[in-house]
């Protein structure tokens, strides 16, 4: 059914079309919706569930792995600090093989706090072991939990479905949720591999020495290498089921001929479908292609989407501080001994607007290849060197961020 | 460049409770591209739900709509933005509202911390809250200055405290949005608020707009004259 409505809402309708047996979350900032709108549905007895509200993040992801060890389908939600509190518990979850599915609402990471949105917090998980897709619409957010539940239980691994935080969550937009019985359909009950069940006992969490650590750890590395195959499969069998196009590895735009391909997660990648299509029209060879399966990464597919391009931009809403980019490196991985020009941008930290007036000057920077090997999108270069004048000046600067702020004054109300 | 002789209309205007300006002829914002609406208010005011219902009405007309918030840390009081995009296909730009083609604004204390009118184009629609006329909020200055688009002014809190008993003016403004620019059709708009509120308080609401939607349709055919 077609609606206009939040995408919050609209992804814990999905939830609980996917009827999870235990939900339990703590509530941050920009997630909380998510959580609240299932909250809800299960005080009024639309959703039969048992919603555990616990004290922390840390938790909130403890109970899920013994919710979901004991063979309950589970979701949880979180962002931002909140990932990073539960990190260890990310790991377990993980190494455990419990298909435990949890939103990332993607949020900064502190400090200097900021509620708004990039991706630093799913990106510091990336290696943990968890299957990581990003969303670029809500209507995608809302997909990709249907498939997630099926995915991670086809593989006993747990998935978290990334979207942007306040950009997607906190946004209106038109959304079909399917049925019951369609999600029914292509969601059977959840059968779990491995069970706590007193009348049958096993151990799980044992402790591993150097005798097969290596070997448990290939394991969780192949199955995410079955996650290459199966994710294009589910979102074939989705498209039947459903009617539409979610999900996948990755997803082209206007790549045909393109000599500049533009790499990006997320929603931005609709901004950036906007300035493909201007630039497209004033004849310029551009194209885009949206990374929707960050974990595993799939780099057969985008070598043979980027193999003919003569630089690929990659658009990152994370900064590997000392290094550059995170989604660089991989697809670099991806291109090893195909000779392009390659840019890292850093774009969109802390939520500062990805504009197409900006995106379109980049992008005419990357055509005649003047970007620099890493570029920070509308860095502000006045403030940062009047910064780096006084700290050379003056011993006792103190904080850097209260500095910056005094300097360019209130803007608290600033549009973009 | 035709000009109307918008002196003796703004003055006449300005003896209802709506005042409203067209400064020119011409340069009639046309619908068939994306609209965007810009809202600028303060926390309280309702500024967010308000871009939530223009979404929703505009899509109960069949159209796509994206609504978003300026995402603050939104508390009581502070100046706070909401955006909507409203289009005949589906919508994938991402920014901020950067070149509104209307612009709400519920509090006119906000004309002197925040720069409201950044991007605004000729042909641009801008609704403010007031029960005084463009000139005693001091924008004639302004209105003289800038051409080509139309500038009104609502008692919108009075009109929320009429039906509403609330300060709350993002509804009737929606009603005085949907008379001057057409974009959403008012039975979308009541469909919308109804979806949004109790029964009760749904009802007070449409009541507010609909006011609002009589008296800036009549301000519009008088100056429209």
């Amino acid at each position: 059914m077609l609606k206009q409505t939040e995408g919050s809402h609209a992804v814990a309708e999905a939830i609980a079309l996917c009827r999870p047996q235990v939900i339990c979350a703590y509530p941050i900032t920009p997630q909380t919706h998510i959580v609240e709108g299932l909250g809800e549905m299960v005080k009024a007895g639309e959703l039969t569930a048992e919603f555990i509200n616990v004290e922390s993040e840390f938790a909130a992801l403890s109970v899920a792995i013994g919710s979901s060890a004991a063979g309950a389908r589970t979701y949880t939600a979180t962002s931002s600090q909140g990932l990073l509190f539960m990190a260890e518990a990310v790991y377990n979850a993980a190494g455990l093989g419990l298909p435990i599915v949890m939103t990332i609402g993607n949020r900064a990471i502190g400090a200097p706090i900021n509620i708004w949105n990039d991706h630093s917090d799913s990106m510091s998980m990336r290696d943990a072991g968890w299957i990581q897709l990003f969303a670029e619409t809500n209507q995608e957010a809302l997909d990709l939990h249907i498939q997630a539940f099926r995915l991670a239980e086809e593989l006993s691994c747990p998935v978290m479905v990334c979207m942007d935080g306040f950009i997607l969550t906190h946004a209106y937009d038109r959304v079909d949720i399917p049925t019951q019985q369609q999600v029914d359909a292509f969601l059977p009950p959840y059968e779990p591999r491995q069970i706590l069940d007193p009348n049958d006992p096993v151990s799980i969490g044992a402790m591993v020495g150097p005798e097969a650590f290596t070997e448990v750890r290939y394991l969780s590395h192949h199955k995410q290498l079955r996650a290459l195959t199966l994710i294009p499969k589910l979102a074939a069998d989705f498209r039947v089921q459903f009617g539409r196009d979610s999900g996948g590895l990755i997803r082209t735009y206007r790549t045909e001929g393109a000599e500049t391909i533009v790499v990006a997660l997320g929603s931005v990648n609709g901004t950036i479908q906007e300035v493909v299509d201007e630039m497209r029209a004033d004849g310029a060879l551009i194209g885009s292609v949206s990374i929707c399966s960050f974990r595993p990464f799939p780099l057969a597919v985008l070598r043979e989407a980027l193999k003919h391009a003569k630089r690929v931009v990659v658009l990152e809403k994370c900064l590997a501080v000392g290094l550059g980019g995170i989604v660089s490196d991989g697809v670099r991985k991806s291109l090893s001994g195909i000779a392009l020009n390659g840019y890292t941008v850093i774009a969109g930290l802390g939520g500062r607007a990805i504009t197409r007036s900006s995106l379109r000057r980049l992008f005419e920077d990357a055509q005649r290849d003047e970007l620099e090997q890493v570029t920070f999108l509308d860095l502000n270069a006045d403030l940062v060197s009047h910064e780096l004048e006084r700290e050379a000046a003056t011993r006792r600067t103190g904080p850097t961020a209260e500095a910056l702020l005094r300097r360019i004054g209130t803007v608290a109300s600033g549009i973009g | 460049m035709t000009f109307l002789p918008w002196t003796s209309r703004y003055r006449r205007a300005r003896r209802g409770v709506f005042t409203c300006v067209k400064v020119a002829l011409g340069n009639e914002v046309k619908i068939a591209v994306m609209f965007q609406i810009r809202i600028h208010g303060r926390g309280g005011q309702g500024v967010v739900s308000a871009a939530e219902m223009l979404s929703v009405a505009a899509f109960l007309e069949g159209r796509f709509a994206q609504a978003f918030p300026s995402f603050g840390s939104e508390r009581m009081g502070a100046p706070v933005m909401a955006f909507c995009r409203i289009d005949d296909k589906a919508i994938r730009l991402r920014e901020p509202v950067l070149e509104p083609s209307a612009l709400i604004i519920q509090d006119s204390t906000l004309l002197h911390q925040v720069d409201l009118f950044n991007g605004l184009p000729p042909g641009g629609f801008v609704m403010i809250n007031s029960k005084r006329s463009i000139d005693e909020i001091g924008l004639g200055g302004f209105a003289r200055g800038v051409q080509h688009y139309r500038l009104c002014a609502l008692p919108a809190t009075e009109l929320a405290l009429k039906h509403v008993g609330r300060s709350v003016p993002n509804v009737p403004l929606l009603g005085g949005l949907a008379a001057v620019t057409g974009v959403i059709k008012l039975p979308s708009l009541v469909a919308a608020i109804r979806q949004k509120f109790p029964a009760a308080l749904a009802e007070k609401n449409v009541a507010a707009a609909t006011e609002a939607f009589d008296i800036a349709s009549r301000a519009k055919e008088s100056i429209d004259a």
